[in-house]
């Protein structure tokens, strides 16, 4: 690459390339992010059940 | 080692071991993603054929090389799950297929995108192609069977039937583009007289897929100990886990 221009236009194939990496970049955040919150919400999930004494089914 | 491979097995050991290291593997994974995304996008020469458009590349196919990846390591957890019984063997074939079929949705997106203005076409119903989305559906079906009966052991069982059976699709993924004539390119030459890319296309694509690689085993990781977490919810180590929380 030779200028910013030729980075954002990509040669004409910007639309291409672009969404490309912008749906990949959606995708990977999503994985990221995702299995964390599972985790969160299951552990506060385990302990809400066993503060009111119940086995969890 | 086998001692230490043996202990990684119990549940609480993996997933106290897997809550130092998932971070660890998710910031790297980001860095050297960076890394092969500065290469690829910004330093590395445009194709002489395909100009710009090849960029695609650095996203397609390590997609598609972990998509195959994550189904192998499927299958192979599941025929183990499925012969010596152990308990983490199943939950690593249902963390790695949400995963997979994330990735295959990918490359085929990324692949379609980059079909339209090389061959004029999002879609054409050729092997790699059509094998590649077949691949999507195989971890859609094993997914949706994993949760289908009340009892899991059930579901663990038949969906990892599914799984090992559709293992036969991954190695013809592979094979496609030399069985058949397909639009879709055959296997790059990388080292040679015959290579058909410099280096500085090459290494990029090298540093993004071991950055994808990376990245697959952090959130693997991570999705592996919510497997873990729900299938030994009412065991005393959990207990004793969200205790401490």
């Amino acid at each position: 690459m030779k200028s910013w221009h030729e980075f954002i236009t990509m040669g004409g194939y910007a639309v291409y390339v672009w969404s490309s990496y912008g749906i990949a970049l959606v995708i990977m955040l999503a994985n990221a992010i995702l299995p964390g919150r599972q985790q969160r919400r299951l552990l506060k999930e385990i302990l809400h059940r066993m503060n009111r004494g119940e086995r969890s089914e | 080692m086998f001692v230490w491979f043996h202990k990684l097995a119990s549940p609480p050991f993996f997933y106290r071991f897997a809550e130092k290291l998932a971070p660890w593997l998710g910031w790297l994974s980001l860095l050297v993603i960076l890394a092969g995304l500065y290469g690829g996008l910004w330093l590395s020469p445009p194709d002489y054929q395909q100009g710009d458009g090849f960029r695609i590349i650095y996203v397609h196919v390590p997609s598609a090389w972990i998509s195959m990846f994550a189904y192998m390591l499927m299958a192979t957890a599941a025929a183990i799950g499925l012969i010596w019984r152990i308990k983490l063997a199943h939950a690593v074939s249902a963390a790695a297929a949400p995963l997979g079929a994330s990735f295959t949705f990918l490359a085929l997106v990324t692949g379609s995108l980059w079909g339209k203005p090389m061959w004029g076409t999002y879609w054409v119903w050729d092997a790699r192609l059509t094998s590649e989305l077949i691949l999507l559906f195989l971890y859609l079906g094993y997914i949706a069977l994993n949760h289908a009966f009340e009892d899991r052991r059930t579901g663990d069982r038949a969906s990892a039937i599914l799984a090992i059976v559709g293992a036969v699709n991954v190695p013809i993924i592979h094979f496609s583009v030399n069985w058949w004539n397909t639009l879709h390119q055959g296997p790059t030459v990388f080292f040679g007289p015959k290579a058909e890319m410099p280096p500085s296309m090459y290494i990029p694509l090298f540093i993004m897929m071991f950055g994808f690689m990376l990245f697959f085993a952090a959130f693997m990781l991570k999705r592996l100990q919510v497997e873990v977490l729900q299938r030994e919810r009412n065991t005393v180590w959990v207990r004793e886990l969200v205790e401490q929380s």
